[in-house]
Parts: C-alpha cells; sequence; structure tokens
C-alpha cells in the first residue's frame, strides 16, 4: 500500500498535519471547530479503496487538525482498527477483501465501541437502516460535502464526552436543563416550544461544534431525507430570536456553507 | 434427439406406461382364471360323458362278448355328431370305431388323454381335438372312447381369444393415447420454452399461451404472465429512468460543465474563480439531489423497501411534517391548518411517508406564493382522519391549482407545468409521492380545491390485533 500513511503513534506527528498549537483561522477556515480541536489531537482511520477519495479525505482531514491513516480493503482496516486508538472510524460500505458491514460488525463483536461513520454511494432508506443495523453509529451517503463529514466525524468523537451524561448544558448564560425542561439565559426563564426545545438541546450538547441542517433534520426530528427548502433554517432563526434577542453577546451563530454553532462568541 | 425420444422420456409418458403395465397384467390375470375355470366346467361334462359310456360299453362286453361290443361301437360311430370310439386287439388290429391315424402305441396304456385325430368317414383329412379315454378290457382288447373338445375349442375362440385381443388393443391404444397426451403436453411445455426463448432473446411483449381450459398449465402460465407482466412495467420504469437520464440530468451537467469552462476562460481574479467554483459546487449538488429522487423512486417502485415495512402512526408522522414545515409556511405569510386525528397506524416506511408528506407541503406552499403580491390571506390546511379502513391525509392549498388535463401528467417523472417552470424544483416531487403511495398500496387523487389544488392519499389501515 504505497500511499498509506502510519501516522498512528502521536509521538511521530507528520510534518505536514497541522500542529495542535496552529491558530484557529489557518487550520480551520470558516468552519469554527477550533476550540475542540486545540484539546487534543483527534486519530482517525479512513477504510476507503478508492484511493483518490483515500487521498482527498486525508488531506481534508489533516488540515482541520486530525491525524488520519488510511487502509485500502476491508481486512487492513479491521485489523488496524482492532490495533486500537482511534477517535473515529470512517469506512465504506464496498470494499475489496472485506464489506465494510462485515468490518463493523467483526469490530463490534469483539467488543470495540470506537464510533464508526459509514460512507456509502448506497444511500436509501433500507442502506442507512442495515449500516446502522450492523453497528454504524452514523451513516453519510456518498457524494457528501466535506462539511458535512467533517461536522458529523467532530460530533461523534465527542459522544459519550461527560456532556451526554450531563442534565444541565451551560454555554455562557445560556443555561439548559434536561430533566425540568427548562432554559435559561442570564437568569430570565425563556419559553420554548417542545421541538424548539429539543433543536437547543442537540445545539448545546454539541457546543462548540458544527451542527449541519441535516443532522438538525435526522436528530431532532427523525427524517433523513433532504429537505428543499430552508425548513430548518427557518426553525433555527425562531430560536436565535428566543435566546438571543435583548442578550449579549450572541451564542447560535451561522456558520456559513455548513450549519450552525452554538458557543460564546466572546470566547 | 428424435422426437419419439423426447415424447417417451417425459415424466407423463413413463407414468402412462407403468399404469398401463398394471392394468395389462391384472386384465390378464382375470381372463385366465375365467378361461381356465371355463374349461374345466367343460372338460368335465366331457369326462364325465366318457366315464357313462365306458361303464355302459364295459357291461355290454361282459353280456355279449367282442361282436356286441363292435356292433353296438359300429352303430354309434355312424350317428352323426357321434363320439369317438376305437376297439383294437392287443396287436393294434382295428375292430370297429371311427378313428384314423392315431399315434404309435397310443392304446399301449390306459388313462385319460387328449389327441388331435382324423374320423374315418372324413375323406379330406380334418384333424380335430378330443379328450378320449384308452380301457384295456379283458381278453386283450384295447377300447378308446372319446369326445370332441369342439365346445372347449369354441369357447376358447369366442372368449378367450378376444379378450386377449381386446387387452392388446388396450395396451396399444393406451400406448397411442399416451404418446398423443405425452405429445399435447410437451407441445404446451415446448410453446412456454419457445415464447421464454423470445422473451430471453429481448422481446417482453411475449406471452405464454392460454388454451382455455383452465388446467394446470393455464394456472401456471396466468401467474408467469403475471409475473412478465410486472418485470415489463419495471422494465419500462428503468428505461424511463435511463431516458430521464439522457435527458434531464445531461441539460444540468451541461450547464456544469459551460460554467467551468467559462471560467477558466475569462475568470481572472480570486473572486471570479471562487464564484465559479460555488456556482459548480451548487450545480452538482443539484445533480445529486435529483439522482437520489430517481433512485428513491425507482426503489418505491420496485417495491424493494417492502422488506422494510413496520407499523408507525402516520398521524404522528402528518403531524411532525406540518410542523416541520409551519414556521416557513408563516414566514410567507400563509395560515396553516393542521389537523391530525390519531392514532393512525398504518404499515410502511416513516422516512418515506415522511418525505412524501414534505414534498407534498413543500409544493403547497410554493405554489401558494404567488409572484405577484395580491393581499389575500392563504391558507394551507393538512388533515389525516381515518375513512373506514383506510387513513386518509389531505394537503390542500389556496394557490394556482392544477388544470384538470394535466393532473394524470404531474405524476411522471420530470414533468413541469409551465407555469412552475420559473421556480425551484425538479419535477420529481409528485412522482417520488405517487411511487411512495403505490409502495404503500395506497392511493393518490388530486383535485380541486376551488381555488388551489387538494390531494387526497388514503393507505390501508393496519388491522388492529386483538391478540
Amino acid at each position: 500500500m504505497a500511499y498509506m500513511v502510519m501516522i498512528r503513534h502521536p509521538a511521530f506527528p507528520n510534518p505536514s498535519s497541522v500542529p495542535t498549537s496552529a491558530p484557529a483561522d489557518t487550520a480551520l477556515g470558516d468552519c469554527g471547530v477550533l476550540e475542540t480541536v486545540k484539546e487534543e489531537i483527534m486519530r482517525l482511520l479512513v477504510v476507503e479503496d478508492d484511493r483518490a477519495a483515500a487521498d482527498y479525505l486525508r488531506k481534508a482531514f489533516r488540515e482541520a487538525g486530525f491525524v488520519v491513516d488510511l487502509a485500502s480493503d476491508g481486512d487492513e482496516g479491521l485489523s488496524l482498527a482492532l490495533d486500537g486508538g482511534y477517535d473515529v472510524l470512517i469506512v465504506d460500505r464496498m470494499l475489496p477483501r472485506r464489506d465494510g458491514l462485515s468490518l463493523i460488525a467483526e469490530l463490534r463483536a469483539r467488543g470495540d465501541k470506537t464510533p464508526v461513520l459509514i460512507l456509502s454511494a448506497l444511500g436509501q432508506v433500507d442502506d442507512r437502516v442495515t449500516g446502522l443495523r450492523a453497528g454504524g453509529d452514523d451513516y453519510l451517503p456518498k457524494p457528501y460535502a466535506f462539511s458535512e463529514l467533517l461536522a458529523r466525524v467532530e460530533a461523534l468523537a465527542r459522544r459519550g464526552g461527560p456532556q451526554a451524561t450531563e442534565t444541565t448544558y451551560r454555554v455562557a448564560d445560556l443555561e439548559l436543563d434536561r430533566l425540568a425542561h427548562r432554559v435559561m439565559r442570564s437568569g430570565q426563564e425563556i419559553v420554548l416550544q417542545p421541538r424548539e426545545f429539543r433543536l437547543l438541546e442537540y445545539l448545546m450538547r454539541h457546543a462548540g461544534q458544527v451542527v449541519t441542517r441535516t443532522m438538525l433534520l435526522e436528530n431532532v426530528w427523525d427524517y433523513h431525507f433532504d429537505p428543499q427548502t430552508n425548513v430548518i433554517d427557518v426553525h433555527v432563526s425562531r430560536l436565535r430570536s428566543k435566546i438571543d434577542k435583548g442578550f449579549e453577546p450572541p451564542l447560535l451563530h451561522t456558520v456559513r456553507g455548513a450549519g450552525y454553532i452554538v458557543r460564546d462568541g466572546a470566547r | 434427439m428424435t422426437a419419439l425420444g423426447r415424447l417417451i422420456r417425459t415424466t407423463a409418458f413413463k407414468l402412462i406406461a407403468a399404469y398401463l403395465l398394471a392394468f395389462a397384467i391384472f386384465a390378464a390375470s382375470i381372463i385366465a382364471y375365467l378361461g381356465w375355470h371355463t374349461q374345466r366346467l367343460v372338460v368335465g361334462q366331457v369326462t364325465d360323458a366318457i366315464e357313462t359310456e365306458a361303464k355302459i360299453l364295459s357291461q355290454q362286453y361282459t353280456i355279449g362278448g367282442v361282436n356286441r361290443l363292435a356292433s353296438i361301437i359300429n352303430r354309434r360311430s355312424r350317428q352323426p355328431g357321434a363320439g369317438l370310439y376305437l376297439l383294437t386287439t392287443f396287436t393294434g388290429e382295428n375292430v370297429a370305431g371311427n378313428v384314423l391315424n392315431l399315434p404309435l402305441n397310443f392304446l399301449d396304456s390306459e388313462g385319460w388323454k387328449e389327441i388331435d385325430y382324423v374320423r374315418s368317414e372324413d375323406t379330406d383329412g380334418h384333424t380335430s381335438r378330443a379328450v378320449v379315454k384308452v380301457i384295456f378290457l379283458p381278453g386283450e382288447f384295447r377300447l378308446l372312447i372319446g369326445r370332441d373338445v369342439v365346445e372347449r375349442e369354441e369357447l376358447r375362440r369366442i372368449i378367450i381369444r378376444p379378450a386377449l385381443w381386446s387387452v392388446a388393443v388396450l395396451v396399444l391404444l393406451g400406448v397411442a393415447g399416451g404418446l398423443f397426451v405425452t405429445r399435447r403436453v410437451l407441445k404446451r411445455i415446448d410453446e412456454m420454452t419457445a415464447t421464454s426463448d423470445r422473451i430471453m432473446a429481448g422481446d417482453l411483449t411475449g406471452r405464454l399461451p392460454l388454451a382455455g381450459t383452465d388446467d394446470e398449465f393455464d394456472r401456471l402460465a396466468l401467474s408467469v404472465n403475471a409475473m412478465l407482466e410486472r418485470i415489463e412495467v419495471l422494465l419500462a420504469g428503468l428505461k424511463q429512468v435511463s431516458d430521464n437520464i439522457a435527458h434531464d440530468l445531461k441539460t444540468p451537467l451541461t450547464r456544469l460543465r459551460n460554467r467551468a469552462e467559462d471560467a477558466l476562460r475569462t475568470a481572472s481574479t480570486d473572486v471570479q474563480w471562487r464564484a465559479a467554483t460555488e456556482q459548480t459546487i451548487e450545480e452538482s449538488d443539484t445533480l445529486i439531489r435529483i439522482f437520489d429522487a430517481l433512485l428513491m423512486i425507482a426503489r418505491a417502485e420496485a417495491g424493494q423497501a417492502r422488506a422494510g415495512m413496520v407499523p408507525f402512526d402516520l398521524a404522528e408522522t402528518v403531524e411532525s411534517v406540518a410542523e416541520l414545515y409551519e414556521p416557513l409556511a408563516e414566514e410567507k405569510g400563509l395560515s396553516f391548518e393542521v389537523t391530525a386525528q390519531g392514532p393512525l397506524m398504518v404499515r410502511g416506511v416513516r422516512e418515506l411517508i415522511g418525505q412524501a408528506l414534505s414534498n407534498l407541503v413543500d409544493n403547497a406552499i410554493k405554489y401558494s406564493c404567488p409572484d405577484e403580491e395580491d393581499g389575500v390571506s392563504r391558507t394551507i390546511r393538512i388533515a389525516g382522519e381515518p375513512i373506514g379502513e383506510r387513513a386518509r391525509i389531505t394537503v390542500a392549498d389556496q394557490g394556482a391549482g392544477i388544470p384538470e388535463l394535466d393532473r394524470a401528467r404531474v405524476l411522471e417523472r420530470f414533468v413541469r407545468l409551465e407555469a412552475s417552470r420559473t421556480r425551484p424544483g425538479s419535477g420529481l416531487g409528485l412522482s417520488l409521492v405517487s411511487a411512495v403511495v403505490h409502495l404503500h398500496g395506497g392511493t393518490l387523487a388530486l383535485e380541486d380545491n376551488a381555488p388551489g389544488l387538494r390531494i387526497v392519499i388514503e393507505l390501508p389501515l393496519e388491522p388492529v390485533s386483538g391478540d
């Protein structure tokens, strides 16, 4: 595998990967996920047999501050994944030697719980269901926008972090009490519709990370299709008018070309 | 393989042959049994008669000696239809009687015998068969008394022979019939094979011939024909998709290519390059969306998603889709009325139904906003309700509506009415709705909402199971 680069050990960082101390703007453009990346190097395994696609992913994820390994077939992917140490696996479904689903199933059978994102040209409803049933954590049909893939990988890498178990989410002076279903900003209660509450809950659970429109549609409405118009934008702007209007600084930001992010803009 | 060889190798023919063989053995044994018993009866009468006569003649010999016996025999021999008589000395010289040509030493032993003989009065040498008894008389004379067994032979001629013949004819007819039946079966199978060969060669309009007899072949042919019908529809769909791809995907692809080419030729600043690249990505996203929609329609039409169908509450889907679009409608200044009487349990793929509903609501919003503001407040009504054993979903708008003539046409892929050409969209939304509704065994109707369009979908409700 001539194009495979083994840089899995943090002690030997690849010179071309972005140093963790690099300024956010150069590394991430306008994606705005700097804070989450700065804390630790995230390690990614991409199992993809198409060399051009794999190289593109490696380059793009490196620019986003990830350490990326590539595997070009299912067997190689499985053995690398089993060696462990990855934060997220990106697995293509149709792979030589061992298909993606069998790789994931084998991994899960051996008790490995590393989050897996399935990347596949098979993008219909039933394909997604099969993929998730096989043990995948997320499913992204090809072709994809890299911003979408990045946001989802970030979300997966953070999955199971301390925030998920907390009953209260806090961003600056915004507070969301998951048990009491109550939202406070600067000590003032904000009344939200149930769906708005779930929207904010999801955004705050991923505070500091870009959340895309399709991620919101999937996680808040449980639909996986692509809404033809800007329905999600209208929901978000409604939510924004409730939580940001009359308060400083604004916390719910639009990330152009990607989605939304909740973060303390003053930080 | 010869035609006969083919016939003989068929299952039908082998069955018929086995059946015939069994039947022939059975028939032959019945005939043999009957024949044997009848013969025994006839021969029994003959031997009784001979026995009686032997007794009488022996007595006459005892009373009157050889001369008396010879005269009695001569008298009896001359009567018409008489039995057989022969009296000889122990050396074989004939004393009296009407039998000629006895085999040599025939009278050397006593007892019952069967012979072919010639009567002495017969000049043409006609032989007959007879049962005879040979008796040694005291005084070295030998007496033969016999009776023709014409009756027995007659019996054989009129009963047993024809019976055997009829069995033979039956077997022959059976074999012929078997060949005929087998040939008919083979012919129909050959017709079917020929048709399927033709279909395999690409002529999908071919159908298996029906004999109209409603037999098992007709039933098989009907079922295969229904299957072919389905395959033809699917292939027609596939062909339509490829035609669509050729026609409607090449247009945006050409646009995409032109744009890139134009950028290559004219763009000089970073800003221009960036704009061109962004436009290219946008165009390809449109293409991807069209691709996804086409694939989804094709899959729904092929019925592949049926395996993943589960019961779910349609009312919840109606509510959640309505809720998803409600802010958008409000932003466009439309009133939004949602009524959903739940639960409406149907069996299906919630994702697909949700997508279909969202297409409808999206359309309703899109076509409710007139290009020029006329100040009239428009309402979109979305309803889900049970009607008997079906769930009815209505999406009604007060927009321009669809002229009656165009209502069937808009369900086809890529069909966009002139009025909507200027608006964004691919012309696949309603095709997808139609495919999804049919996948779920439902009906889709486009009605006049006066003004506007009302779309009514009915899906079968999942029967409530008591157990």
